[in-house]
């Protein structure tokens, strides 16, 4: 029983550690998109998408480290994104973030 | 010319802000003993301000909110400056700082630091700046 449990405690940190390397080689193929993409619009995709990289990583660290307190970077990282995901929708669509006076 | 229309953003946004706001409180309060302290929280009010901005534009939210940001910098500072002299009144060094058990009537027996009201400084400032960079930015034409 007691190696069963050592098994699945050795499983579980080679596959964290497995898929921190394959989420670094995905955030470098983004950077390529962020600094010699063809259009704005891919450049703002592909923010997005390394935020989302970003706190994938924050929680396998959060794994291998057998603690909870990660929880609120993962949730810190995700409300910054949102904000300037639409900061930079907002750009590509007006041209302008905060209006001076609307309507 | 499109007629451009935010309603998704503006009813998301009114609901939003409230929990970032209640997010940032959570954040200054749990520092010194877990991830937070006055830096980041003054961060993410900054943030919810500045979606009430995008939202909403320059002209509601100065109406809303009639805060002159400069003034934060100064007030954040001497309130951390007044925290850090304050320990010479009991014969200690400079920024040292002290904690207690007290007991509140709701929440129980708790720990009490007197390093949050350096941090309350701390957050001040950040907010003030981080406005006054943001809206400094955004009225240039």
């Amino acid at each position: 029983m007691s190696t069963l449990l050592e098994t699945s405690q050795q499983l579980i940190q080679i596959v964290a550690v497995l898929c921190m390397v394959v989420i670094s080689l995905s955030i470098i193929l983004l950077l390529y998109r962020v600094i010699f993409g063809p259009t704005n619009p891919d450049r703002a995709i592909a923010l997005d998408t390394i935020g989302i990289n970003l706190m994938a990583l924050a929680g396998l660290v959060a794994v291998l480290l057998l603690t909870t307190k990660f929880n609120d970077v993962i949730l810190l990282i995700g409300i910054l994104l949102f904000i300037g995901t639409i900061a930079i929708a907002k750009f590509i669509e007006k041209g302008v973030i905060i209006d001076r006076d609307l309507d | 010319m499109i007629q451009h229309n935010d309603l998704i953003l503006r009813t998301t946004t009114s609901l939003i802000a409230f929990i970032l706001f209640g997010f940032s409180i959570y954040l200054f309060l749990a520092g010194h003993s877990a991830p937070g302290g006055g830096f980041i929280g003054g961060l993410m009010t900054s943030a919810a301000i500045l979606l009430m901005y995008m939202a909403y534009g320059n002209k509601a939210v100065s109406k809303i909110l009639p805060i002159n940001y400069r003034m934060l910098i100064p007030i954040g500072l001497s309130v951390a400056i007044l925290t850090s002299v304050g320990s010479f009144l009991f014969g200690q060094p400079f920024l040292s700082h002290t904690y207690g058990y007290f007991y509140l009537p709701v929440f129980g027996e708790k720990e009490l630091a007197t390093a949050v009201l350096f941090d309350l400084g701390v957050y001040l400032t950040v907010v003030g700046i981080t406005m006054t960079i943001i809206l400094t930015i955004a009225s240039d034409r």
